[in-house]
């Protein structure tokens, strides 16, 4: 009981990890010396390949999803995308013949260490690279694979997803949109919400109910073309003024008998999967943000510090300290897990430890900085306030999703009780 | 930074929990208490821990130590928190330990860490002096003689104290109320003149002592290190100290949740176990995505240390900082949880709770940790 998934996983009745194996000590220096190496051309390479406008920031709207309605706002965007799809470093764990570059978990390290160190942006981001594509890489047959892997990598087309439905969010399993066997082809009919960017998707990878007699074991996971006849997709105005989601209503889509993926009606354990997928970029998004919007500390220094930088207010200031050494901890842990089971996905209980955690841990992020900077963070538009200051406001109401999408957080904590600490139902 | 434990700290680990789970359980703690011990540990375990060479894990091998490092003392901290196990291996392997070795003369060092490592000599410091860890508000007064010093004042919250052969005191040589500069160390034989020794029953059971100094006269080889210098060496020792505690501190919490997990899935109410209600779930899914940032804090702590991050005073106080909110919520959560038996003096969670306060107040509780973390970042 005392040992879990991963060293200091403190209970856990779920899936445990084999123990790393010991290397010895001759090997492990042979490793070590050609991961410098490696250490060494990774460097070189993104010294020489990635353009400086590359290294800044990335404010959200120069973030590059890829697809058939891809446009770039910086043209360096393209060409850094261009310079990392020729060395398949925009899914660097992928297999090369998917487009991949073939990188182990030590390199694929290595490779993020030595990007985070120049402040190189990803090349490219989108649901297919964080979400379909690990479990097609599980799941899907030899022909899906090479259909659908490498225009993720390339950025050629861009996925949605299609989970939820207006009777079945945290209850996904309940969802109610019909595909039907049509003897060569299914035919599908029902409605998803909150479908992230479907309006500027390519694909989508859906979850379909097959059989209605049972409930997780009726469905199955298909995918499709969004310019298929049937699929119409209606943006939803949100608090903070963007239109991220979808609704998308699916009437008599026809889909070919080929776009199921893994067994008939046994779509849920793949959905199950890739939501692990999902949680893991949720968690990391929220702290990806903190590129274009400023560390706490940094926010409160400057609308509260004094001449030396101390942060007059000691409640706040305690609030803030609070807040900074709970994000030390939480990137700490995300590096254990990192060095404990390489870069893979996370088992269930800890991909929902740091998508609750890491969500959470935003929302209060933006919250501190809404008390620190106070009324010049609550501008809406428009003249008196800075661009960061209304991106502030923006972002703050944004991350209120981020606890809701991708399972709420009352869901992630379910499933921590269930799978880590094996409470009953 | 190496976040995972490697094979040595890892065999370290699981023996260090072996041997508190069969020879230092809560039960012994217990025994002791009620028998009003004396020594207020077990002798024989003590010299045990000594002879798996934990009470020299600090200490380099050349002095008779087995060098394992800070790493390596968090494991055996970490194992002994889940038991409560009460030892003087913190005084002086983890406090005394490395202040000799950052401040004695080559002479008291070759004659009194292999001592220390044996298990034999036991020296604790005598640093606090207000109700809570104030590390440089020192009144003890050191003054200069011709040759070499008085020393009178106070010490309180004196851990192992009233069983210490000899004490390293901090006190006050120059400078005002708060000063780093001006604090220098002694060592002191605890039963020299003057030197009036109280035993305190704390609430955990546990060794502390009062200690006053009434015009006690030291030779100017009493001194350890420089004079007026002492919070230098000081500081980083602390700071291994807070590191090190955390990792106790994680131990005991973890031992804390696991029982009360037991519990949950144990105790039946409305003819289901009480483990089966979200709100009750959801409370040790919370308790358990914090024992894991505690984990990494500490862990991160104890590698800093080993390998002299530039960061690592910030390290040991976020490792601390969390270490005391993370067991300050499960103790209480632990009693809470256990119902009207966790109120119960034959059940062993009180002993965690009552472990937990003073453990936290130890070097510097979660406030005082946040605050010093906000002034190394600068703000």
């Amino acid at each position: 009981m005392h040992d879990g998934a991963w060293d200091g996983t403190i209970v856990c009745t779920g899936a445990a990890r084999p123990a790393t194996v010991a290397l010895n000590h001759s090997r492990e220096a042979h490793c070590l010396s050609s991961l410098d190496d490696f250490r060494a051309q990774t460097r070189a390479w993104l010294d020489t390949n990635c353009p400086d406008s590359m290294r800044t920031p990335m404010p959200e709207d120069e973030r590059v999803w890829g697809g058939r309605q891809a446009r770039c706002k910086n043209p360096d965007s393209k060409l850094w995308l261009e310079r990392a799809v020729e060395r398949g470093w925009t899914v660097p764990g992928w297999p090369t013949a998917y487009g991949g570059g073939g990188l182990n978990n030590a390199e694929l390290q290595v490779l993020k260490e030595e990007m985070t160190r120049l402040g190189c942006r990803p090349p490219l981001f989108s649901f297919g690279i964080g979400m379909l594509g690990p479990v097609l890489l599980k799941y899907g047959s030899e022909e899906q694979k090479r259909t659908h892997l490498p225009p993720i990598a390339r950025g050629e087309i861009r996925w949605c997803q299609g989970y939820s439905e207006p009777g079945a969010g945290s209850d996904l399993a309940s969802l109610a949109t019909r595909a039907e066997d049509q003897g060569d082809h299914w035919l599908v009919n029902g409605q998803k919400i909150w479908t992230s960017y479907a309006n500027d998707a390519d694909w989508i990878f859906c979850l379909v109910r097959t059989d209605t007699s049972t409930k997780q074991g009726g469905i199955s996971f298909l995918l499709f073309d969004m310019t298929s006849t049937g699929v119409e997709t209606r943006p939803i105005a949100l608090i903070s003024g963007a239109s991220v989601f979808c609704e998308t209503f699916l009437t008599n889509v026809r889909v070919p008998k080929g776009n199921l993926v893994g067994r008939l009606h046994g779509g849920w354990e793949i959905a199950k999967e890739l939501l692990q997928h999902e949680r893991g970029m949720i968690s990391e998004i929220g702290r990806a943000i903190g590129g274009v919007v400023p560390d706490v500390d940094v926010v409160a220094k400057r609308y509260l510090g004094d001449g030396d930088g101390r942060i007059g207010d000691p409640i706040l200031r305690d609030a803030v300290a609070r807040h900074v050494m709970d994000d030390r901890a939480f990137g700490l842990t995300l590096r254990r897990a990192a060095q404990a089971s390489g870069a893979g996905a996370a088992d269930g209980g800890v991909s929902s430890m740091f998508k609750y955690f890491g969500t959470e841990q935003n929302k209060r992020k933006f919250e501190l900085i809404l008390k620190c900077a106070g009324t010049h963070a609550l501008g809406w538009a428009g003249a008196g306030f800075s661009e960061e200051e209304l991106t502030l406001c923006r972002t703050w109401l944004r991350s209120k999703g981020n606890s809701i999408e991708g399972g709420t957080s009352e869901i992630q904590l379910n499933v921590i009780a269930k799978r880590v600490l094996g409470l009953p139902d | 930074m190496n976040l995972t434990l490697n094979d040595e700290q890892t065999i370290l680990k699981h023996g260090a929990h072996e041997f508190f789970k069969a020879r230092m359980p809560v039960k012994l703690l217990r025994e002791l208490r009620d028998r009003d011990d004396e020594t207020g540990f077990d002798r024989v375990c003590w010299r045990e821990m000594a002879g798996l060479g934990w009470a020299g894990i600090l200490i380099p091998e050349t002095f008779g130590g087995s060098g394992f490092g800070y790493q390596g003392m968090g494991q055996v901290m970490e194992a002994a928190g889940r038991s409560l196990a009460a030892s003087p291996l913190a005084s002086s392997a983890l406090l005394a330990a490395p202040l000799l070795l950052a401040s004695a003369s080559e002479t008291q060092q070759a004659a009194l860490l292999p001592a220390i490592a044996a298990g034999e000599l036991l020296i604790a410091l005598a640093h606090d002096e207000a109700p809570r860890h104030a590390p440089t508000r020192i009144a003890t007064q050191a003054a200069q003689r011709a040759n070499g010093f008085m020393l009178n004042g106070c010490k309180t919250f004196v851990v192992d104290g009233h069983v210490a052969d000899q004490l390293i005191v901090v006190a006050r040589s120059s400078g005002g109320r708060d000063a780093r500069a001006g604090i220098s160390l002694f060592l002191v034989d605890a039963h020299t003149r003057g030197v009036i020794c109280t035993r305190t029953h704390m609430v955990d059971s546990r060794n502390a002592a009062q200690i006053s100094f009434d015009n006690v006269e030291l030779g100017s080889e009493a001194l350890l290190g420089r004079l007026d210098a002492g919070y230098d060496v000081l500081e980083p020792v602390l700071d291994g100290a807070r590191a090190a505690l955390a990792a106790e501190m994680l131990g005991t919490a973890v031992e804390a949740f696991e029982r009360t997990l037991a519990y949950l899935k144990l105790r039946r109410q409305f003819g289901v176990a009480i483990g089966s209600f979200q709100a009750l779930k959801h409370r040790a899914a919370l308790m358990f995505c914090e024992l894991e940032l505690t984990r990494s804090a500490v862990l991160g702590a104890l590698d800093a240390l080993d390998n002299s991050h530039r960061e690592r005073a910030a390290l040991c106080s976020l490792a601390k900082a969390k270490a005391c909110d993370v067991l300050e919520l499960i103790s209480a959560e632990a009693v809470q949880l256990h119902g009207g038996i966790g109120m119960t003096d034959a059940e062993e969670i009180g002993f965690f709770l009552k472990r937990a306060r003073v453990v936290q107040q130890w070097l510097g509780d979660a406030s005082f940790h946040r605050d010093r973390y906000a002034s190394l970042l600068g703000f």
